[in-house]
């Protein structure tokens, strides 16, 4: 009761300060517990992830033949070791290393291409634009992850390939969603302005229109990042993304199966930190998307 | 209606020849072959079979006579298994496949909308938000973390249900499913929740609703007679995407759960670099998606008859 009211309702009668977009959406933000819970624990999952196996006793990729599967928390292993006397904690976090890493490259490489391609399709708009979405509609119709499955056994489990082919594959909905965001960015007075003085049109996209999208990029890029670890995970399962001695969790999901009737903790453990980090990553996602995105406020 | 369904056919002509093409392409550009084996073949012996199978021949006419048989309906001989047609081995693996997937999104489509809907009605309340939380681990649970944990729990720990295989005989067959539909439907169910969730609250704002409302109807009526079609729009235009991540998802939980499937033919086809057992599985779920893509705009159309033409 005595704290002042927040938010757009009581902006109706009492006039105040104007706030910027990010301010407004950051309270908004800041209001939403599970979004924000998401946050801190994705920062402490970053920061363990990080430093944790510079700290930690043990190496990843060093087998121990003495302590073969030893369950948790015996010899000094928190979360025990796998089959090859390797230490799960270093591993668990060597592997999020890894698939944090390739959900940021991935979803980089998908931003950039679906960036480029939408602001291009939107602001030229006419034939350009309709080729341009055409080949979008025909690229969705393709079965992607055969092709990535594909791509990954015929030429090699290189790690610069599945970024970029993981990346290659999520561009579609961001070329999409940046090219109705600049349709509408296309008519309002600064573009016009711009255009009138004579500013050339790559010039325009890239000073004017892509800084104005950022918004909707910052939604779509913390859930790009979960659907490209799974990604990421899923190749890994079937033996086609990181290979030994790196690790990913979607390569201990697929070993910790093998031995889940013996060694239970070695599939339990990297599942999971997977499902944590693609949870928090969804609930910041959908936290951010009601707070920057001004037309699902109606009912608030 | 005929025209339309010729213009989507030929439409789709192209995007089936980039797909054939790309793929092609892709597995004769790639090191290593067919005929690569620990042991090697005399070089008589791999002369005779790249000629039996055509693949001495320039590419282009490889490509070429691939079109031609292609459009005769034939696939091409398996490499792979050797005394087999791909087209058999697309006959004998897709039932399994189907009959996983369309158990799936049925039962997605059952709990999600279900789910949805309740949550909508009881929007802001505990229910509401117990809903959303499943789904929410629903979707940030990938299905092959949950098909191992599955099987862990129903088949090695309890023993109510078998870990994989097809099995036969009487009850046999079904209680096979149950842990690989379940795990399969999971992530669908979710979003399909959440989708219907966000348009049914839509919905339910709107000034029909309001005034069937006012009139006294009840909720049972409103939500079946009034709500639920319009509200099953985004849904509908889901399914596409749906099916996509359930034939993604088959490759995992064949593989998990050793169901005879394409899924399966797929992973083991290209790990062997079986080119016309890929390629064939690629264009057929090709054909397929672009085919269902299609009943989904048929259906929305029936839905939503301000987008008709």
């Amino acid at each position: 009761m005595s704290a002042p009211a927040v938010g757009a309702a009581s902006a109706a009668t009492i006039p105040e300060a104007p706030r910027s977009l990010w301010s407004d959406a950051l309270a908004t933000l800041r209001h939403n517990r599970a979004a924000m819970t998401a946050a801190i624990i994705l920062g402490l999952l970053v920061l363990l992830v990080v430093f944790g196996p510079l700290l930690s006793d043990f190496r990843y990729d060093k087998p121990n033949w003495d302590e073969i599967a030893a369950p948790p928390l015996t010899q000094g292993h928190l979360f025990g070791t796998d089959s090859l006397g390797r230490d799960l904690y270093t591993r668990t976090l060597m592997g999020g290393r890894m698939s944090l890493l390739v959900g940021l490259v991935s979803t980089l490489v998908s931003l950039i291409i679906g960036i480029a391609w939408g602001a291009t399709a939107g602001f030229l708009g006419g034939r350009v634009d309709r080729v341009m979405m055409r080949i979008v509609d025909l690229l969705y119709a393709l079965p992607f992850m055969f092709l990535v499955i594909l791509l990954m056994v015929l030429f090699g489990r290189n790690i610069l390939l599945i970024f970029v082919a993981i990346g290659a594959i999520n561009w579609l909905d961001m070329a999409r969603i940046v090219r109705g965001q600049t349709l509408g960015l296309k008519q309002r007075e600064f573009i016009e302005a711009a255009r009138v003085s004579g500013v050339k049109p790559g010039r325009i996209i890239a000073k004017h229109i892509v800084p104005n999208l950022l918004g909707v990029v910052v939604i779509y890029v913390t859930l790009t990042i979960p659907q490209v670890i799974l990604v990421e995970s899923f190749l890994s399962f079937l033996g086609l993304g990181v290979q030994e001695p790196m690790t990913s969790w979607g390569v201990m999901v697929s070993d910790g199966a093998l031995e889940m009737e013996t060694a239970p903790w070695m599939l339990l453990f990297p599942a999971l930190f997977l499902a944590i980090t693609l949870f928090c990553f969804n609930y910041l996602g959908d936290g951010l998307r009601d707070a920057l995105d001004p037309r699902d406020r109606s009912g608030r | 209606m005929l025209r339309l369904i010729l213009r989507r056919l030929l439409e789709s002509i192209p995007t089936l020849l980039v797909l054939i093409a790309v793929t092609f392409f892709m597995m004769r550009m790639a090191p290593g072959g067919p005929f690569d084996s620990e042991k090697r073949l005399p070089a008589e012996v791999e002369t005779n079979l790249r000629a039996a199978y055509h693949l001495d021949e320039p590419l282009y006419q490889q490509f070429g006579r691939y079109l031609w048989n292609l459009a005769q309906g034939d696939f091409g001989p398996s490499f792979q298994y050797r005394d087999r047609t791909v087209t058999e081995l697309i006959a004998s693996g897709f039932p399994v496949s189907l009959q996983l997937g369309g158990l799936a999104i049925l039962i997605a489509l059952l709990i999600g909308v279900t789910l949805g809907s309740l949550a909508a009605l009881r929007q802001n309340r505990p229910a509401d938000y117990a809903t959303m939380a499943v789904a929410m681990t629903g979707i940030s649970v990938p299905n092959f973390v949950l098909a191992p944990l599955l099987v862990l729990v129903f088949a090695i720990y309890l023993g109510w249900l078998p870990a994989g295989g097809l099995g036969e005989g009487d009850g046999g067959g079904w209680r096979n499913l149950v842990l690989p539909v379940f795990t399969l439907a999971l992530t669908q169910v979710a979003y399909i929740a959440r989708l219907t969730r966000g348009s049914m609250i839509e919905v339910l704002r709107s000034n029909y609703i309001r005034t069937a409302r006012a009139q006294g109807l009840s909720t049972a009526t409103i939500l079946f007679r009034h709500a639920l079609k319009p509200a099953l729009v985004p849904v509908v235009s889901y399914l596409g995407p749906a099916t996509a991540g359930l034939i993604t998802g088959s490759v995992v939980i064949e593989t998990i759960f050793g169901l005879p499937g394409l899924g399966r033919y797929f992973v083991n086809g290209a790990l062997n670099r079986d080119y016309t057992l890929v390629l064939g599985i690629v264009v057929f779920y090709g054909a397929l998606i672009i085919a269902f893509n299609f009943l989904v705009d048929l259906l929305y159309g029936w839905l939503d008859p301000r987008s008709r033409e």
